[in-house]
């Protein structure tokens, strides 16, 4: 594992009264794509938005490339490099696709090399560039949210479970593009329940149970160990499509 | 009006013209609205009569969205209800009025262009001393309580009631009269060879108020949909946390669009001074009801809703005014009401998250 670019210590939130996460450790190396997995309500996606400061951090350190951004300004977080795709994706459905890649490209002017090369991946989103995001197909606007997180170059992308609801046959896509952002050195940090992608993509992999880390290592091992998987997430490879 | 041609183009030509009529109710409901206002007075009203009110109703419609405007902005983009939006109106009023006094008190001229050179000051000065109220406000009053509507009612009419005393500290308790410059007094007569508005005669000021709004308009629509603060804008209607997720600092943007709402709302209070000749400090109380009827109308967020909102309740004001004086206030909330049943959420609704 090389240096992590992202790693949390004893992470506890909260959301209004609830205890969401308690003691949260998890590391994410540099130029790997790690994977985080676990049972619906285990604190994925909280863990997720107390990294983009959404959500408030009551103890606990969130250091990102050696700085703590703990208490920091969402703004500033995203500034400082690191993109959020959220559970629903958040686009803006008022807006054209032009404009949500507009808005997504924070310098200003959007680097036309990046542009083409997202619109190689993505070619309806250059079908669809004038329309409203809004009209577009669940697989289109997840493609439309991913570009936007990776419109400018970023250190860190943090992703919720881009395959909920998609066709396989979108899924592949995604995957394919993430792939190509694996050979770019990008970190990401991916929340999934779709084990099939993960196993696919992930380098290295946590998983979450009942808001704390309950496992850490390579993919390739826990890919490779069905007892394992039947004792984290509770379901093996064949069941878990 | 080009819109309702569009939606004719796209049809295959064998629609009815009755389901084409529904098709226009139903894609375009302010111009279907704005159509059957214009046209059934002209029905129960000699012609000119009817062109002098529809313009007279353009010019308050227009000095309504300018006041309006702001307020619609501010709920739409950060959910907040400004209820003292009107004490930046009144103050709009006097810091206009106050301007042009001191002016016209030095030239007596009736040149136009002197005249105009006292009313650019005016405006500008109602534009800042409201737009400065704006930045104080937004401190001191809203940022305590965002995200909770019953205190933002509670403290802005309690913010409201304190402008508005101050005013009477500042300017006394009495009605203060306003002078119109001399060059937009009187009117300008139509030459009898044009029809239905042949030989009648248009008030000046009417005029400028409209030129004023539709200019002020366009600017707005023109930052709302082709510049990056106006994406923003969009953006933050709908979502406020993604525009944070992507890096903009929101409060900054909402303090900006607040301040503008505000210094709108002085410019509208300062021609609204100089149309009705005479001001009040509690001026800008007595217009909230419109202001509110106006935003409700068009749908809370929207400046093209608010546009066609005000320009409705400026019409129906003036034509029920005409034919039966005693039900004008009550047309324009029953307009709204007729409105929300048919359409609750307004004439132009904005979609949020």
């Amino acid at each position: 594992m090389s240096e992590p670019i992202l790693s949390l210590r004893d992470v506890y939130a909260d959301i209004d009264q609830y205890h969401i996460l308690h003691g949260v450790d998890l590391d994410v190396p540099a130029g790997e794509l790690t994977v985080l997995l676990g049972r619906n309500g285990a604190g994925k996606s909280t863990t997720l938005r107390t990294i983009m400061g959404l959500t408030t951090l009551t103890k606990g350190q969130v250091r990102f490339q050696g700085r703590d951004i703990g208490g920091t300004a969402t703004p500033a977080i995203a500034r400082g490099g690191i993109a959020f795709v959220p559970e629903n994706m958040g686009i803006f459905g008022q807006l054209t696709v032009r404009e949500n890649m507009v808005l997504a490209a924070v310098s200003g002017a959007m680097d036309e090399q990046r542009l083409d090369w997202i619109f190689e991946v993505f070619p309806p989103l250059k079908k669809f560039w004038n329309r409203a995001a809004g009209n577009l197909s669940g697989g289109q606007k997840q493609m439309l949210a991913i570009a936007r997180a990776v419109i400018e170059p970023r250190d860190l992308l943090l992703v919720d479970e881009p395959t909920k609801g998609l066709a396989p046959a979108i899924i592949n896509d995604l995957a394919d593009a993430f792939e190509q952002l694996k050979q770019q050195q990008v970190s990401i940090l991916l929340v999934e329940q779709n084990f099939n992608f993960s196993r696919r993509l992930g380098q290295s992999v946590a998983v979450m149970s009942d808001g704390h880390i309950v496992h850490r290592g390579t993919m390739a091992e826990l890919a490779g160990d069905e007892d394992l998987q039947h004792e984290l997430l509770g379901l093996g490879l064949g069941a878990h499509q | 009006m080009s819109a309702p041609q569009d939606i004719f183009d796209a049809d295959t030509g064998n629609r009815s013209w009755w389901e084409r009529l529904r098709a226009f109710r139903q894609d375009k409901p302010h111009l279907f609205l704005l159509l059957i206002m214009v046209v059934i007075p002209l029905f129960l009203m000699p012609s000119s009569t009817w062109a002098v009110l529809t313009l007279s109703g353009l010019a308050m419609g227009a000095m309504l969205f300018l006041m309006a405007s702001g307020m619609t902005l501010t709920f739409g983009l950060m959910n907040v209800l400004n209820l003292a939006h009107g004490s930046f109106i009144s103050l709009g009023a006097f810091a206009g009025a106050t301007v042009l006094t001191m002016w016209l008190n030095d030239y007596t001229s009736g040149s136009l262009w002197v005249n105009l050179l006292a009313v650019i000051p005016a405006l500008l000065f109602a534009l800042v001393v409201a737009g400065l109220l704006g930045v104080l406000f937004e401190r001191l009053v809203i940022r305590p309580v965002y995200g909770d509507h019953l205190k933002q009612i509670l403290v802005t009419v309690g913010g409201s009631i304190i402008v508005m005393e101050l005013l009477q500290v500042i300017w006394g308790s009495n009605e203060i009269p306003v002078p119109r410059p001399e060059a937009l007094r009187g009117a300008l007569l139509i030459s009898d060879a044009i029809p239905i508005i042949g030989g009648i005669a248009l008030e000046k000021y009417r005029l400028l108020a409209v030129i004023l709004g539709l200019g002020v308009y366009a600017l707005m629509l023109w930052v709302i949909d082709r510049t990056r603060l106006g994406i923003l804008i969009r953006a933050g209607v709908e979502n406020r946390e993604m525009v944070e997720v992507h890096g903009y600092r929101i409060r900054l943007l909402f303090l900006a669009v607040f301040v503008a709402g505000s210094a709108l709302a002085g410019i509208g209070g300062a021609m609204w001074a100089m149309y009705r000749e005479i001001i009040t400090a509690h001026m800008g109380e007595e217009l909230m009801i419109s202001v509110i009827v106006v935003i409700i109308l068009g749908g809370l967020g929207s400046v093209r809703g608010c546009f066609y909102g005000a320009v409705l309740v400026g019409l129906i004001n003036l034509y029920v005014g005409y034919l039966e004086p005693r039900l004008a206030a009550v047309a324009t909330v029953g307009l709204m009401v007729a409105v929300l049943m048919w359409r609750p959420q307004g004439l132009i609704p904005v979609i949020k998250v």
